[in-house]
């Protein structure tokens, strides 16, 4: 992620390019591996340095992530059991109650809500992402060399664009008075936006939300589908073309074909990251107005730390984790597939 | 060709529609810092503002505390940055030319930590460092960012490492070489682009970073990001102002992002074809 988060970003969204990226390298290395590694050392087996090399070299890499990522989610799951409240941190109690704070959001409406929310606000999301960057993608391939650089740079100033300042300009885009889409509107002949406020209804902030995320998301999945359209060979073109495909019909028996994996892969990692995406939902409307628009991650946190139940936010946050574990096992899925058919 | 003219104009169109509205924020935001307020406060927008002023950047410049945010921010990111290098460029080169067992266990845990869900940690996150009495200090920042980019940095210099031919690296121990000094005399400086846009990007995601300097640090030790998203609040609605910090903030990135995107992208991908 990323970035951006960010992108990128903060999710970054390089990640996803570094692991196509990589799926081919390690598969062409399996080939080169083959190479004896006698050759490293003089005669007789390998001998203990060099067993141990490997190990020593991952001794920091592992120690770090154990405390700084491991630690975290430990502590995550052991504070989701505890009864922390603001009372309890500052007298440094540690009060064990059980399952009790999942009982308690199981059988909460507001959870359900906010899971659902979520999982229909990533669904849309997505579903516009993988429609619309696919689509830029192969307008991309099919431009001429100087239009493709002007929506080249269009494409690479919204996607490097900080998460942060992006959702600080569509703040300013669309003001209540002086907004320009306000304005736009308008002058459409829509008078009635003249002085729409955005953030006053939850699907009015969802729609200025997701455009957010829509428009910085887009451009990765474009230069991706660009990329690789570039790799499918002339001639399956001209060999559907040959036998009467039109345009959707070379989509569905060409395009897609050959770049499933993409697809899939990219799929599953908007998704993980829509669902978690946390600055955007935040910093448009803090979850508001009246907390229609908080999706899990936005409710761990005001639940967590904004009303200072530690235990309750952990509980959530340790569910969405959850939630998040199901989709990432599906990602690795399709790409240990395709390293092993590789 | 027997494409009409409508047809071979409309990708033309929608591609111009597309560039603006991809360029279009990103276009406002720095005309918006070198508007009149006159101008920012008009219910007709100007597009294109001929008398340009930098007041707006003053304000920005003059606000409390600015330069410590700049000074913060640069802190955290290239201290993070420059350790996490060091320890990815170790393992990556274990897991690039090594065979070991737990090889693949090590790469999958690489894969799934890039993918940590950092935005709901946060509350442990908040609680380790309070414990440790750590809360509006640079440490655990630097720290915390050093692991969020610590697995991308060692995915993609593994790969810009597979990418040095092997035979470099044999011949420099036939010629008497030992595993380390063939790795610094042969590997490392073909390393450097590698080193290079990777940590750049490392760069890219901790200066951005907002949720977790957003619960760390409220009084203390604040970043840029968290200052951008407070702005509005501090200066009322002076959009000049705050529009003209979001340049400032975003500027850095920008050029860098497009001054690597070739670069990066070309080095990825021709580490994947020549493996």
């Amino acid at each position: 992620m990323a970035v951006h988060s960010e992108r990128v970003q903060t999710q970054s969204p390089d990640t996803g390019k570094a692991a196509v990226a990589s799926i081919e390298t390690s598969a062409a290395g399996g080939g080169v591996k083959g190479t004896p590694k006698k050759s490293t050392r003089s005669a007789g087996g390998p001998g203990l340095g060099t067993r141990l090399a490997p190990y020593l070299l991952l001794l920091p890499a592992t120690v770090v992530t154990l405390g700084l990522l491991g630690w975290p989610l430990l502590k995550t799951v052991l504070v989701s059991f505890q009864n922390l409240n603001a009372r309890q941190l500052v007298q440094h109690l540690t009060e064990w109650n059980g399952f009790e704070n999942y009982t308690e959001q199981l059988t909460n409406a507001e959870f359900w809500a906010v899971t659902g929310r979520t999982v229909a606000f990533t669904l849309i999301n997505v579903l516009l992402i993988m429609v619309g960057g696919s689509l830029v993608g192969l307008l991309l391939n099919r431009l001429g060399k100087k239009m493709r650089l002007l929506l080249s740079i269009g494409l690479l100033l919204a996607w490097a664009m900080p998460v942060v300042a992006a959702t600080t300009v569509y703040t300013w885009l669309f003001d209540i008075r002086f907004g320009v889409v306000n304005w736009f509107l308008d002058r459409l002949g829509w008078h009635s936006m003249a002085d729409y406020n955005w953030t006053g209804t939850q699907y009015s902030t969802f729609f200025v939300i997701i455009l957010l995320i829509v428009w910085g998301s887009i451009p990765f999945v474009a230069f991706n589908m660009y990329a690789g359209l570039t790799t499918i060979p002339k001639e399956l073109y001209e060999a559907a073309r040959m036998d009467g495909a039109g345009a959707g019909k070379i989509f569905t028996s060409v395009i897609f074909p050959s770049l499933k994996p993409f697809f899939l892969a990219t799929t599953f990692l908007e998704v993980i990251w829509v669902f978690k995406a946390f600055t955007q939902v935040y910093a448009i409307k803090a979850g508001g107005p009246d907390s229609s628009t908080r999706t899990l991650p936005v409710h761990a946190f005001l639940e967590g730390t904004g009303a200072q139940h530690y235990g309750t936010g952990a509980a959530i946050a340790v569910l969405t984790i959850l939630m998040l574990g199901v989709l990432m096992a599906y990602y690795f899925r399709i790409i240990l597939k395709q390293e092993d058919e590789l | 060709m027997r494409r009409s003219l409508i047809g071979r104009t409309w990708p033309n169109v929608i591609a111009v529609v597309l560039f603006v509205f991809f360029i279009f924020p990103v276009y406002w935001m720095v005309i918006t810092a070198f508007k009149q307020q006159k101008d920012i406060v008009s219910r007709t927008p100007v597009f294109l503002p001929l008398d340009a002023t930098l007041d707006h950047f003053k304000t920005a410049v003059n606000a409390p505390k600015f330069w410590e945010y700049v000074t913060n921010s640069f802190t955290v990111t290239v201290v993070a940055v420059l350790i996490s290098l060091v320890i990815a460029t170790l393992a990556s080169f274990a897991i690039a030319r090594m065979k070991f067992r737990g090889r693949k266990t090590f790469v999958l845990v690489v894969m799934a930590a890039q993918m940590a869900p950092w935005e709901v940690m946060t509350i442990a996150v908040y609680l380790i460092s309070r414990d440790n009495e750590m809360l509006n200090s640079l440490v655990p920042l630097t720290a915390f960012y050093m692991m969020m980019v610590l697995p991308f940095t060692i995915w993609t210099l593994r790969s810009f490492i597979a990418a040095v031919p092997k035979e470099l690296e044999e011949s420099a121990m036939v010629d008497g070489c030992t595993r380390t000094q063939a790795f610094m005399k042969v590997i490392f400086p073909l390393l450097a682009p590698g080193l290079m846009s990777t940590s750049l990007f490392g760069f890219i995601t901790a200066w951005n970073e907002f949720p977790l300097v957003l619960i760390l640090n409220k009084t203390d030790g604040q970043t840029l990001p968290l200052w951008l998203s407070s702005f509005q609040t501090n200066f009322g609605t002076d959009w000049g102002a705050t529009m003209a910090a979001s340049t400032l903030f975003a500027l850095p990135v920008l050029i860098l992002f497009v001054f690597l995107q070739r670069k990066a992208v070309g080095g990825l991908t021709d580490g994947a074809v020549k493996g």
